[in-house]
C-alpha cells in the first residue's frame, strides 16, 4: 500500500497515469469509429449505385 | 506492421510504467511526484513529433502534389491533438504540487504548447469546413506549415526565456541529466509511445486513403470483398 501512496503525491501521480490510459484508449476508439463510419458510407454508396443500375 | 507496432509498443509501455512507478528511485527534490515524467515527456514529445510529421507531409503534399502525403497529415492530426492535450493536462497536474499552480499564462513553454493545441484544432476544423478534398488539402497544409514555426519555439522556450518549466532533461549539452535507473524506463516509455503512435497513424492513414478513393474500383472491390 505504501508503494501505491507515492509519498504525498499519490493523487497527482495516479491521476496523470490514469488520464494517459484514458487518452490512449480514446485514440484507439476514435480511430476505430472513423474507420467503421467510412466503411459503412462506402458500402451504402455501393448499394445505392448497384440498385440504380 | 500494425500489430507488431502495437504489441511491442504496449510491452515497452508496460515495462516503462511498472519500472517508472515502482522501481525507479524517488527524485531527491520532487520525491515521487517526478514519476509524472514517465507520461508527461513521452506525450509532449509525441505532440511535437506528430506536428513535425504533419508539417513535412504537408510540405511534400504541396510541392509534389502527392495525395498520400496529405492523407498522412490528416491522419496524424487527431492523434497529435490528443497527445498535446495529454501533455498539457499531465503538466498541469505536475505543476500543481511542484510550482503551486495548475497554469501560468505568462510561461513561454506552457503557452507555446497551448498554441499548438489550437493549431491542431484549426487544422482539423479547416479541413472539415472545405468539401472539396484538394482545396482542403492545400489550405490546411499552408496552415500547418505556417504554424510549424511554433515547434522550435516550444523546444527552446525553456532555454530562451525564463520559465517555470524545468530545463531539458534528455536533449541537452553534456548528455541526459538523469540517472540511468530513472532514464531506462523513460526511454522505454518514449519508444513505446512512438510505436503506439505509429500503429495508430497507419490505421488512420489507411482510413483516410479509403475515404479519398471511395469512388475508385479498388476500394469498391475491397469493401465488397470484406462485407461478403
Amino acid at each position: 500500500m505504501e508503494l501505491l501512496a507515492m509519498g504525498k503525491y499519490g493523487a497527482y501521480v495516479w491521476s496523470s497515469f490514469s488520464l494517459t490510459a484514458i487518452v490512449m484508449i480514446a485514440c484507439v476508439v476514435q480511430a476505430r469509429a472513423r474507420q467503421n463510419r467510412i466503411y459503412r458510407d462506402i458500402a451504402i454508396r455501393l448499394k445505392s449505385t448497384d440498385s440504380a443500375q | 506492421m500494425m500489430p507488431w507496432f502495437t504489441v511491442s509498443g504496449l510491452l515497452l509501455i508496460s515495462y516503462g510504467a511498472v519500472v517508472g512507478l515502482f522501481y525507479a528511485p524517488p527524485d531527491y527534490q520532487q520525491g515521487d511526484a517526478f514519476r509524472i515524467i514517465y507520461v508527461h515527456v513521452p506525450a509532449a514529445y509525441l505532440s511535437m513529433m506528430a506536428y513535425s510529421i504533419m508539417a513535412v507531409s504537408a510540405g511534400i503534399g504541396l510541392i509534389w502534389r502527392m495525395k498520400l502525403a496529405h492523407a498522412v497529415a490528416a491522419g496524424a492530426a487527431p492523434i497529435g491533438a490528443w497527445f498535446t492535450f495529454l501533455a498539457l493536462a499531465t503538466g498541469s497536474i505536475w505543476g500543481r504540487p511542484m510550482w503551486g499552480t495548475w497554469w501560468e499564462w505568462g510561461d513561454p513553454r506552457l503557452t507555446s504548447e497551448l498554441i499548438m493545441l489550437f493549431l491542431y484544432f484549426g487544422y482539423m476544423s479547416l479541413r472539415a469546413s472545405i468539401d472539396e478534398t484538394s482545396k482542403a488539402d492545400k489550405a490546411s497544409a499552408v496552415l500547418i506549415l505556417v504554424g510549424a514555426v511554433n515547434v522550435p519555439i516550444i523546444h527552446f522556450s525553456v532555454e530562451w526565456w525564463s520559465s517555470l518549466h524545468q530545463g531539458p532533461t534528455l536533449i541537452r549539452k553534456g548528455g541526459p541529466a538523469i540517472d540511468t535507473a530513472m532514464l531506462y524506463p523513460l526511454l522505454a516509455m518514449i519508444l513505446g509511445f512512438t510505436l503506439f503512435f505509429a500503429a495508430l497513424l497507419l490505421a488512420r492513414v489507411r482510413t483516410e486513403v479509403l475515404h479519398r478513393e471511395r469512388r475508385s474500383r479498388w476500394v469498391r472491390n475491397l469493401v465488397l470483398g470484406e462485407s461478403a
